[in-house]
């Protein structure tokens, strides 16, 4: 099953199993959504559950959250991450907040789903990342889908938890193929062993998994290494006991993101991982992530902004030579 | 106007009066932190209109104290959130620009211009396909009239014919700036004018808040869509307690106070032979007592303790398995 086709099913089964589900932002409905996520729901459930909305971020979210307060189950699509920037003031002020504020007893069942990374030359405002933003706010959850299993269950898992969910999409994922587990329910909370190994741990999410997958073996062919590599699933909660046992056994720790390096998600779980394993380490926290520029259009610009299978092999091997292996 | 209804929104209008003048004492004693924006002078129209509205969920902004209590709202959980209480009608979360209670669909207290306005505008859609009539009710100020975040929720709100009573308070100054540096006119209704009904009222006059607002319920509540009220109103002291209002003339604040809501329905009241003299004592006495209780309660409550820090941030599922 594709990756859109997974979070479709995972958005149309919510609407079945539940009155209360509804869906909304720009071209969701009639037009099937921009990336197809919600084809079809438009016939099945009508325009009543199914919005189209004008080009208004702020409101798309400001929307949802209102109507989570009014008792539906929410499920916003913002076209891509960089224009949820519009909708930043709703989500952090607003969904993150609201149940704080009135001292637990508003509850804002929201989900807001967005894709974003790199995807083929969209240029600096179509390219983003900013899960580091999302990820520093308390108050949000935030799941970052790397394949359609986990998009499946994490998104219906989302759309029924009772508080607000950034979901994280990317771009390049859409038309990935992967089996889903429908009998088999997953805790989205949790990250993923995708391989196991002994001597150094990789840590990434959404499309940098499927990269480093890919270099692993070039790596542990030149370092004669068994690497293990873990897909964090969970941004914020992070699962800090899977991170945490893995870096005790491998003593080594590489960190991989598309976003850009300075001030991203990797900065942050890596001075977690100093803070709390600083003496289980045996080398120095690898980080490898975008450069820090707007992302270009030209193609081998665009590719020379951020990590590939080969350049996250490069670089792992010659850490790995600095420092012992 | 009948007897009953007179009596009602001078009782209101005078505990929401006391209620804010202890608030301002309290805030110079210590008791009160953080910023804290008085309802003075603008009693008839958080009094008016949620007495109309007395149904349906109402969002507003952050000069929410009186139409909290207009709407139901405990004096003493009130006075205890101002003194960042456990006790307080948000636990102590919040303070005095979140007052948020779920059984009175009051979600008051967004301290973020027009911020709340996309939200009371979905909450008004959840409303219609749930095929619940009582709309939603939202206030704000001028100032928010002129944010983004204003003309995509009248927009939308009028493309969908949502059931939402948009009511805009102008007192002219969004802080320290008045409306006629920042807006092509004054009188804000005619923003709105192809989108929906939209009328300018005397705010300072609570019965015809009353009225107002009463025709705007029905607008709604017969699924008609969208409907404005744009109240003119002034507020006796600064914006907050920080703000010492200096931009105002004498003259200026004279005029409106002359035109005091709680003193001029008195007047009428005994001018028209609606109420007898001796109600006006008594409700001042009545009021007086609550107000000396809330303050009592507020001061005796307790503070919450430091290892309920990250209590209510998140649901019970969640909260699991984030710690």
């Amino acid at each position: 099953m594709l990756y859109r086709e997974a979070l479709n099913r995972a958005i149309d089964e919510a609407m079945r199993d539940d009155q209360s589900v509804v869906i909304l932002g720009e071209d969701v409905g009639r037009y099937g959504g921009s990336y197809r996520v919600s084809e079809s729901l438009y016939a099945k459930y009508g325009s009543k559950r199914v919005i189209d909305t004008p080009i208004a971020e702020l409101s798309i979210v400001g929307n949802a959250i209102g109507m989570a307060i009014g008792g539906l189950r929410p499920v916003a699509e913002i076209m891509t991450v960089n224009f949820s920037l519009l909708a930043m003031d709703q989500i952090i002020n607003h969904a993150a907040k609201l149940r704080y504020m009135s001292g637990g007893k508003l509850a804002v069942p929201l989900t807001v789903r967005m894709p974003g990374g790199v995807s083929r030359q969209l240029a600096a405002q179509h390219s983003e990342s900013y899960e580091t933003l999302y990820a520093s706010i308390p108050g949000l959850i935030v799941f970052a889908a790397s394949n359609p299993n986990y998009a499946y269950h994490a998104l219906k898992k989302a759309i029924f938890l009772n508080d607000p969910v950034i979901f994280l999409e990317h771009e390049l994922l859409y038309n990935e193929k992967g089996d889903v587990d429908f009998e088999n329910e997953i805790d989205p909370f949790k990250a993923s062993i995708i391989k196991e190994g002994k001597d150094i741990t990789i840590i990434s999410y959404l499309k940098m998994v499927k990269e480093s997958a890919e270099a692993i073996r070039v790596i542990e062919e030149s370092l004669d290494v068994d690497c293990e590599l873990i897909d964090l699933n969970s941004l914020r909660p992070v699962d800090m006991p899977t991170v945490s046992k893995s870096v005790k056994k491998t003593k080594r720790v590489v960190l991989i993101e598309e976003d850009h390096k300075t001030g991203g998600y990797a900065a942050e779980l890596s001075a977690r991982i100093a803070e709390e394993l600083f003496y289980e380490l045996d080398a120095p926290i690898l980080r490898i992530g975008g450069e820090d520029v707007p992302v270009p259009y030209n193609r081998k610009l665009e590719l020379a902004s951020i990590p590939t299978s080969e350049k996250i092999a490069k670089k792992i091997i010659s850490w790995g030579k600095e420092n012992g292996l | 106007m009948n007897s009953a209804r007179v009596k009602e929104f001078y009782y209101l209008m005078k505990l929401g009066r006391e209620f804010e003048l202890a608030a301002k004492e309290e805030y110079m004693k210590g008791n009160i932190s953080g910023f804290l924006h008085l309802d003075i002078g603008q009693e008839a129209v958080s009094v008016g209109s949620m007495k109309a509205f007395a149904k349906g969920d109402v969002f507003t902004h952050y000069r929410e104290h009186v139409l909290a209590i207009a709407r139901g709202m405990d004096p003493k959980l009130i006075m205890a959130e101002l003194f960042g209480k456990r006790e307080g009608i948000s636990k102590g979360r919040g303070g005095s620009m979140h007052l948020f209670e779920p059984k009175l669909n009051f979600y008051g207290g967004d301290a973020i211009v027009g911020g709340h306005l996309p939200i009371a505008v979905g909450c008004a859609y959840a409303r219609k396909i749930q095929g619940e009539n009582a709309g939603v009710f939202t206030i704000f100020g001028d100032g928010a009239s002129n944010s983004g975040a204003f003309f995509e929720s009248v927009n939308i709100a009028s493309a969908w014919k949502l059931p939402v009573v948009f009511f805009l308070e102008n007192n002219y100054y969004a802080i320290g700036t008045h409306i006629s540096w920042v807006s092509p006119f004054t009188e804000l209704y005619n923003k709105v004018k192809n989108y929906m009904p939209s009328v300018r009222i005397d705010g300072m006059d609570v019965c015809e808040v009353y009225e107002e607002t009463t025709k705007a319920k029905n607008y709604i509540e017969n699924s008609l869509g969208p409907y404005f009220i744009e109240a003119e109103c002034f507020r006796y002291e600064g914006h907050s307690m920080s703000d010492n209002a200096k931009y105002r003339s004498v003259e200026e604040v004279e005029i409106f106070k002359s035109r005091d809501p709680i003193e001029n329905l008195k007047k009428k009241a005994l001018r028209e032979n609606l109420v007898e003299s001796e109600f006006f004592e008594e409700t001042d006495k009545k009021v007086q007592k609550e107000i000396e209780e809330a303050v009592d309660f507020a001061s005796k409550a307790q503070e919450p303790d430091i290892a309920e820090l990250y209590e209510g941030l998140f649901c019970k599922e969640c909260a699991n398995v984030i710690s």
